[in-house]
């Protein structure tokens, strides 16, 4: 009976089609919206997952992401260095200079100030020249997006000279920074070099970046830290989680990107339910003729479970196929760079659209096990 | 009448109702009623008197609200709802006024419906259907949807489906109303040529007097009974000789 139960389904194509749509846009959309609301908070931590040398990041006990800092006084690095179970701990700067090109054109940037002497926290990934020449005179490194945005239309090209609050600088490498939350170019230089760019202040240390000794654990050096320094130790995942969690509770992002995902289950649930319910109740006779013949209840239960599921694996299917196909084009560009089709995103849609076609299934199944199958004798 | 009658079907003071308290319906009340084996048995009747309700309690789609079915001396009204689901599978084909053919499969296709939901596998099923509709004549119309059939070919395709599985009652809800004259008389003839066979009853619920010339026996009924019956040939086949045919 199961090729009956598929016949029946694909027999009113207009139906048949209507219903894959439906579902294969709710998935679209689901997949879609969770997959860049998700991109777009791990953007909050970019900075933090592209420094693969330190585990550890100490900061002063009030920060609670990364764009809020407040200096550190320079006897904090010897304090944290201090601490039991420390191999090494350096010095991050981070700021937000004016960068300038010669022929005008500006724009602020993220300007991180790498330790002088390791260069802890240099980007590893490079498209262009080498970070190893940070240790250059006035010698930064500016990521691929933001090269585009200062030098729009023109080829990659190394020794272009820029200014950073006036101070000139030269690109001696473009890296494939990860993309941060606001479209501001990543510059890496060094420490020295980055406070210079920004204007000296009283105290200008940012961050300490701690990699643990040979066998203790990050998590456990950071309650030591903490408890030695009184500084804000994290890990770099517990740091970037901080970043992630604050944006979901001090900005509008989740509850924008939570109003679209409910409104996209919703009308999944209501348009794809409602229709496959309507599609079961139109076709009441023909279920009634089949139950009249013989076939049992569990016989018709496993049909329309067949027909539910059908076009719900269809349906899902091609929307995820547009989903995959909207992230891999948009992937390429450089403002939607890292935003990605995640698995969770796809389980997670996966799960509703069953959760949608049971539901219809139900609603669907109630009408044809309740139907007397006297209907058929019904003129 | 000199043959002996073996029942198929056998009502004693059948009731049904419908709604309860003021709103109750009596539809049945207290129907007897019998069907032979190798007879063609009409139920004739005004509309509203409880035909179909008749035929739907007889196949084990309504429950009565009293009195007793026997079907081939067994009280299906005993069986549980799987049982008589089974029963129904194994035992009894229907032919319905809209034929209720599954607009989506073929003639072959909705033919051997009663086999696949007996479990026989699709080829089989539909091989067995399409020599089934040969014998009707459909032969040309074997791979052809419902919707390019005529009313005719229609019916007969819901024959066939009625007679693939061979059951052992036949119930037929006004097969010839939405035919004209020719066609229903067509159709008629395939039902007692084919249908009717000694193992074997059918009973065809109709209002139309023109077809009335097929029936072995004549069943009226009359505000939920039956009010008067009539055998119009006797029953001649060799299992069923010696013996009153009759009506209760």
């Amino acid at each position: 009976m199961n090729f009956v139960a598929l016949k029946m389904l694909t027999g009113d194509r207009a139906k048949y089609l209507g219903l894959i749509f439906t579902i294969a846009f709710c998935t679209f959309l689901l997949q879609n919206q969770t997959s860049i609301f998700s991109g777009i908070l791990k953007r909050t931590g970019s900075q933090i997952a592209d420094v693969s040398d330190a585990e550890i990041w100490v900061m002063d006990a009030k920060t609670e992401y990364f764009e809020q800092t407040k200096a550190l006084k320079d006897t904090d690095l010897t304090r944290v260095r201090g601490v039991d179970g420390v191999e090494w701990a350096v010095k991050l700067f981070k700021g937000s200079p004016v960068a300038r090109t010669l022929d005008g054109k500006f724009a602020v940037s993220f300007c991180l100030g790498l330790d002088d002497a390791t260069l802890t926290g240099a980007p590893r990934k490079m498209l262009l020249g080498s970070w190893e020449r940070l240790r250059e005179p006035d010698a930064v490194v500016i990521d691929h997006a933001g090269y585009v945005l200062l030098f729009p239309g023109e080829p990659l090209q190394l020794d272009r000279t820029i200014e950073l609050n006036d101070h000139k600088a030269n690109i001696v490498g473009i890296s494939d920074a990860s993309a941060p939350f606001v479209s501001w170019p990543v510059m890496h230089t060094r420490y020295s070099q980055a406070v210079n760019f920004v204007g000296r202040e009283r105290t200008q240390l940012s961050y300490v970046l701690v990699r643990p000794q040979l066998g203790i654990d990050a998590r456990e050096l950071c309650r030591r830290i903490e408890a030695q320094t009184g500084l804000r130790a994290r890990t770099s995942g517990q740091f970037r989680w901080d970043c992630i969690r604050y944006y979901l509770k001090n900005t509008g992002i989740p509850v924008n990107f939570g109003i679209t995902i409910a409104i996209a289950l919703i009308v999944g649930i209501v348009v794809a339910g409602q229709t496959f319910y309507l599609f079961t109740v139109e076709n009441l006779k023909q279920f009634g003729a089949i139950k009249a013949i013989g076939v049992t209840h569990w016989r018709l239960i496993g049909m329309i479970l067949l027909q539910a599921f059908t076009v719900g694996i269809i349906g899902f299917s091609i929307g995820t196929g547009m989903a995959a196909e909207f992230f891999n084009f948009f992937g390429q560009k450089l403002a939607t760079r890292g935003i990605i089709l995640m698995w969770q995103s796809v389980a997670l849609t996966g799960g509703c659209m069953v959760l949608v076609m049971v539901l219809a299934s139900i609603l669907s199944l109630r009408r044809v096990l309740v139907l007397e199958p006297a209907i058929v004798f019904r003129g | 009448m000199s043959a002996k009658m073996i029942p198929a079907v056998q009502c004693r003071d059948l009731r049904k109702d419908f709604g309860e308290g003021t709103t109750q319906v009596q539809v049945l009340r207290g129907v007897n009623f019998d069907a032979a084996q190798g007879q063609l048995t009409f139920l004739v009747g005004p509309s509203g008197c409880g035909k179909t309700t008749l035929v739907s309690v007889i196949a084990g789609l309504l429950d009565s609200s009293g009195g007793e079915v026997e079907l081939f001396n067994q009280n299906v009204e005993q069986f549980s709802a799987r049982e008589r689901i089974l029963f129904r599978r194994k035992n009894l084909g229907f032919v319905y006024q809209q034929y209720n053919l599954l607009p989506a499969l073929t003639s072959a296709e909705n033919a051997a419906v009663p086999l696949l939901a007996a479990g026989v596998r699709r080829r089989a099923a539909v091989d067995q259907a399409k020599a089934v509709l040969v014998k009707l004549g459909m032969e040309e119309r074997l791979d052809t949807l419902p919707s390019k059939l005529s009313g005719g070919q229609q019916q007969r395709v819901a024959l066939a489906r009625a007679l693939v599985h061979e059951p052992r009652l036949i119930l037929c809800d006004e097969p010839t109303a939405a035919l004209d004259h020719a066609t229903g008389e067509a159709v008629m003839d395939l039902l007692a040529g084919n249908a009717v066979h000694p193992d074997r009853a059918v009973i065809v619920v109709t209002h139309d007097t023109r077809v009335f010339h097929y029936a072995d026996a004549i069943a009226h009924m009359d505000d939920g009974r039956i009010v008067k019956t009539e055998s119009r040939r006797p029953i001649t086949t060799p299992e069923v000789l010696d013996g009153v045919a009759t009506f209760a």
